[in-house]
Parts: structure tokens; C-alpha cells; sequence
């Protein structure tokens, strides 16, 4: 009998926390829709939208260009040693360049957007939840919905793609001069292969469509997290916590399936 | 921090990501080769294409003058069907023009090369090109090299 019990006591736990997850996912798809439908108002007062630019995209911006910097320099140099086995040393910047485009330029540009600004989104929304002030502007009927919420996400959705750009254009900056002035590879191959080899739509508008997707998905989690967290200090940390957490996870695994659905013929 | 400031720092961030976008279109991609305009498609058939795909170059002289644009095979000749749009400044190939698939390097990738002929008449914009030579397969060839060793080890015996 006892043994009878302590399955039921754990299938129970399976059960809850199954149904947990899934009444989150419910309130974040509504959530989400609610965001997209107040969207509208935003063109009333776009400079809400500036503001948030300006947190969320260009104080990004150094921690991307240095990132970008260094990961284009890095992959120049390690496919530099693994190509020169082979005489292939020319086809440094078409390998750093297809990467960078196709996968690296988005998904390492969402992991620090996630990490450095979806953090932020959640932390800021989240006191506010707290010291009640979205309760506040309910009270004076402002919807904190159009006047919190929207300009943030939007914001986001704005600055991935931009980001995610600068990104690999540094990268590959960063490459020239590891591969060029450093290594002493020729500047005309260094450009002329990727030319040839990269794709204006397959390669580069992909690698766009991924950061707006990945944009979309790092924001919703992030505001979401901050407007549905327990209001109380322990609460936002742990709200905080799984923003990062669960929009790096949804970024990988978005990536698989963006990546199969568009490279593979 | 004013707004104006705000404003102007967003600004720049914005068109910071859109010279990025032109910097990565011009100088990494082929957006230069889809830029030129006015082409004209030339079809040329062979035994056998090798790794030859779309978008693979055509050259003459090693100038690249166009680019593969369709491959299909033809189940009544049982021969590959190669289109090849050509840019349109291009257009004082004679008519005996011969193409072949080349490699460039000894594992590079592979394409088309024209080689002129001496005819009067040009090629026009639909025309079939009749001299071709197919991809060399690196496979058959040692194929065929390891089969004269043997050929020839077994006459030594």
C-alpha cells in the first residue's frame, strides 16, 4: 500500500509540473498575441520605441562589435591552421564568412542579446510588477500593456537583425586582419572567394530571417518573464534566471530547425 | 541623457546595422553578379556534368561572362540539359563555340568553359551549343588506371 502511494505521490509531481509548463505556455502565447495586437498603438508614440532602442540595441552594441571582433579573428586563424594541411589557406574568408552568415552572426548575437538585454527586459519589468507600478498606471488607465511591454518587445525585434548585421560584418573585418595583415594570405582571394560562394538570398537574407526569428522569440520570453514573475525579490532573480536560460535553449533549438528547414534541399 | 541625444545614438546604431547589411551584400556576397542586368540563355548538352550545380560560373578565357541557371536531364538524348544565362555584352560567340566542364584546381569546384570558334554566325539567345566535353570523374579515371595496371601485371605474368 505505502509502495502504491509513493508512485501516485510521484506521478503526481510529473503530472503538476507537466501541467505547470503548460499553463505557462498558454498564458505566454496569449501574452504574446496581446503584445503583437497593442503593437498597433506604438505609432502613436514612437518615441517609446527610440527610448528602448536605445537600452536594449545600443548599449548592446559594444559588447556585439567586441564579441564579433574577436570570433571573427579566432575562426580565421583555427581555419587558417586546419586549411594550410591542404593548400586551401585561400578559402579562409569564404569559410569564415558562410559561418558567420549562416550561423554564428545570428546565434552568438542572440545568446549575448538574451543574456545582456532580455536580462535587463525582464529585471526592469519585473520591479516594476513589484513596487506596482503597472498596477499604478492600470489605476490611471494607461495600459501597461501598450506603454511597457510593447515598445520593449518591439525594440527587440528592431535591434536582432541590426545587431546580428554588425556582427558579422565585424567578424568578418576581424578575419582580413588576422587572415591578411597577419598571416599573409592574399586580400584579393580573401574577398573574391566569398563573392563567389556566398549567396545573396540563401546565405545572408537566411541569416537575417534567423535573427528576426530568434529577435522575436528572446524578447517575448524575456518580457514575458518579467510581466508573469512572482513579485517578490526572490521571485524576479529566479524570473531573471530562466529568461537567460530559456532563451538560449529556445535559440539553439530554433536554430536546428531554421537551419534544416532552409540549407537543406 | 537628453532625448535628442537618445535620438541621435539610435540613429546612428540604425544606420550602423544598415551599412553593415550593404557592407556584407557588396564585398561577401554575390550580390555583384546579380546586379548586371540584361543576359541571354544559351543551353549546351552533355554525357556527363560531374559536380557541376546551379549558379556554377561560365567562363571563357577565365573571365567569368555568366552563370549556370537550370540542369536537367533529358530522358529521350540521355543526356544532361545545362541553361546557362550569359550577360548580354557578351554576345559575339560564334556558333561552333565549343563548352566543357572544367575544374578549376584539382579539387576545386566546377564549371562551364566556353571555347570560341572561328564560324561567322553567332550564337543567339535560346541556341544549343552541339561541341561539349563532359566533366572529367576523377573515380573513372582511376578507374580506368587501375584496370590498365592490372591489364598490364597480367601480361607480365
Amino acid at each position: 500500500m505505502n509502495l502504491i502511494n509513493r508512485f501516485l505521490d510521484r506521478m503526481q509531481k510529473i503530472g503538476a509540473a507537466t501541467l505547470h509548463s503548460f499553463r505557462r505556455l498558454g498564458r505566454g502565447s496569449v501574452f504574446l498575441l496581446e503584445v503583437i495586437s497593442s503593437c498597433a498603438s506604438l505609432f502613436v508614440r514612437p518615441l517609446l520605441v527610440v527610448k528602448q532602442l536605445y537600452s536594449v540595441g545600443v548599449q548592446t552594441l559594444i559588447i556585439i562589435v567586441v564579441a564579433g571582433l574577436f570570433v571573427g579573428m579566432v575562426m580565421a586563424l583555427q581555419s587558417y591552421y586546419a586549411l594550410v594541411d591542404f593548400g586551401a589557406e585561400d578559402s579562409v574568408g569564404v569559410m569564415v564568412a558562410l559561418s558567420l552568415l549562416r550561423e554564428l552572426g545570428p546565434v552568438v548575437t542572440a545568446l549575448l542579446f538574451a543574456g545582456r538585454a532580455g536580462s535587463a527586459l525582464t529585471a526592469e519589468i519585473g520591479l516594476m510588477k513589484a513596487t506596482e507600478q503597472l498596477s499604478g498606471m492600470e489605476m490611471m488607465a494607461v495600459n501597461p500593456m501598450q506603454r511597457v511591454v510593447a515598445p520593449r518587445f518591439m525594440a527587440g525585434v528592431i535591434s536582432m537583425p541590426l545587431l546580428a548585421t554588425i556582427f558579422s560584418a565585424v567578424g568578418v573585418i576581424g578575419a582580413y586582419m588576422v587572415a591578411v595583415e597577419l598571416l599573409g594570405l592574399d586580400s584579393g582571394a580573401f574577398w573574391s572567394q566569398p563573392q563567389n560562394k556566398v549567396d545573396l538570398h540563401l546565405d545572408l537574407y537566411n541569416g537575417i530571417i534567423k535573427s528576426v526569428v530568434f529577435g522575436v522569440v528572446a524578447t517575448w520570453i524575456a518580457v514575458f518573464e518579467g510581466y508573469d514573475c512572482i513579485p517578490t525579490s526572490e521571485g524576479l532573480g529566479q524570473a531573471t534566471t530562466r529568461t537567460v536560460v530559456h532563451s538560449s535553449l529556445a535559440i539553439l533549438f530554433l536554430d536546428f530547425v531554421l537551419t534544416a528547414l532552409m540549407f537543406t534541399k | 541623457m537628453t532625448s535628442r541625444k537618445i535620438e541621435i545614438l539610435v540613429g546612428l546604431f540604425v544606420a550602423a546595422g544598415i551599412a553593415a547589411f550593404f557592407m556584407l551584400a557588396m564585398s561577401v556576397s554575390n550580390m555583384s553578379s546579380y546586379s548586371t542586368g540584361e543576359t541571354y540563355e544559351i543551353k549546351a548538352r552533355f554525357d556527363n556534368i560531374g559536380g557541376l550545380k546551379v549558379r556554377s560560373p561560365v567562363s571563357a578565357g577565365g573571365v567569368t561572362i555568366g552563370r549556370v541557371s537550370n540542369i536537367q536531364y533529358n530522358s529521350e538524348s540521355y543526356e544532361a540539359e545545362v541553361s546557362m544565362q550569359i550577360e548580354a555584352k557578351y554576345d559575339k560567340f560564334p556558333i561552333d563555340t565549343a563548352a566543357s566542364i572544367l575544374t578549376s584546381g584539382l579539387l576545386g569546384e566546377q564549371f562551364v568553359g566556353f571555347e570560341p570558334g572561328a564560324e561567322e554566325e553567332f550564337l543567339q539567345g535560346g541556341d544549343v551549343i552541339d561541341l561539349t566535353q563532359s566533366a572529367l570523374v576523377l573515380e573513372q579515371i582511376i578507374g580506368q588506371f587501375l584496370y590498365s595496371m592490372a591489364d598490364d601485371s597480367g601480361e607480365a605474368e
